[in-house]
């Protein structure tokens, strides 16, 4: 019996921080938690308004952490989309979609409905994946009828 | 070495060594076959996305990769057909057509050299399985030298131990 409970922090790999603060909280609607000048590295965490526990750590590769040659791996992997990304749900997997083609995101993989949920692809600016879905816990059918109805 | 590099909407973005910005654009280019896996391969269109000359597009992907976008293209249908034999009753025929391949002749032989079974054979064996699409299609791309991709339908947590090990 281990006692745990909860994930608290998440740590993401990007590239730049103020460019990640643009594309996670200004587009994807995420915001900042801690925004802490620690000398020795910017700790930056955010978190989204209605998930308020869970705080992803956006980290620059290199120095305290890694040292160069690690840091230029850690870089490489992630500029060719190697080092995985985030999964995240949605209210409306739709309109997510909608909002983030709008402001001029690479998307991976449009709409699609899958046998969890609909879901769509993105990449952020620094080539992790963003993974949105919206689950069907209602069933594949009723999300689509919920969908029809909004629209018509 | 290092360049502000802007992406497809022409936002100027992070500082990226030569290679960093080489991967980046190589990345949107793969990603740009990920979503039209369907569709023949244009390689003057990829080779725009990664503003690279069409000629140098298949070397420098196969640098950053590890392969051609041929073969990657090839992996990519196989993969989506596995899901589609996986989770449809689809007739593989039509399959053969949803992923991209002009006859089913080609499409059973690519299947076959690949996964190491017919589709018809790998559909009898293997079920739908409930994890997030974009998982299964990166573990269960071919790989060139690996063994073929074996899913098994048996949450983990439901499997017995084997007696061997204990």
């Amino acid at each position: 019996m281990t006692h745990l409970n909860s994930i608290r922090i998440t740590t993401l790999h990007v590239l730049d921080q103020e460019e990640a603060i643009a594309f996670y909280c200004g587009i994807l609607g995420f915001e900042v938690k801690d925004d802490i000048d620690m000398g020795f590295m910017r700790w930056l965490t955010i978190n989204l308004p209605s998930d308020p526990e869970h705080h992803i750590l956006l980290q620059l590769p290199g120095a305290p952490v890694h040292d160069e040659d690690t840091a230029a791996q850690l870089r490489e992997l992630l500029t060719k989309g190697a080092l995985g990304g985030i999964f995240l749900t949605s209210e409306d997997v739709r309109a997510t979609y909608d909002a983030v083609v709008a402001a001029g995101v690479e998307i991976t993989q449009e709409v699609v409905e899958q046998s969890y949920g609909t879901d769509f692809g993105a990449r952020d600016p620094f080539g992790n994946s963003v993974r949105v879905a919206q689950m069907n816990q209602a069933g594949a059918e009723e999300i689509q009828r919920r969908y029809a109805a909004e629209r018509s | 070495m290092f360049a502000r590099v802007p992406d497809p909407a022409g936002n100027v973005g992070s500082v990226l060594s030569a290679s960093e910005d080489t991967n980046r654009r190589m990345l949107r280019a793969r990603d740009a076959m990920d979503r039209n896996y369907a569709e023949p391969l244009n390689v003057p269109a990829l080779a725009e996305i990664a503003h690279l000359s069409a000629s140098r597009f298949a070397r420098v992907f196969k640098e950053t990769f590890g392969e051609t976008p041929h073969r990657y293209l090839q992996r990519r249908r196989i993969e989506r057909a596995m899901t589609l034999l996986r989770q449809t009753d689809r007739p593989v025929t039509q399959i053969a057509w949803d992923v991209g391949f002009g006859s089913l002749g080609t499409f059973s032989r690519t299947f076959s050299n690949i996964v190491e079974c017919s589709p018809s054979d790998f559909r009898a064996a293997h079920g739908p399985v409930d994890v997030p699409s974009c998982f299964i299609a990166a573990w269960t791309r071919p790989r060139d030298g690996a063994p073929p991709p074996r899913l098994s339908t048996t949450a983990v947590s439901e499997k017995q131990p084997d007696p061997a090990r204990i």
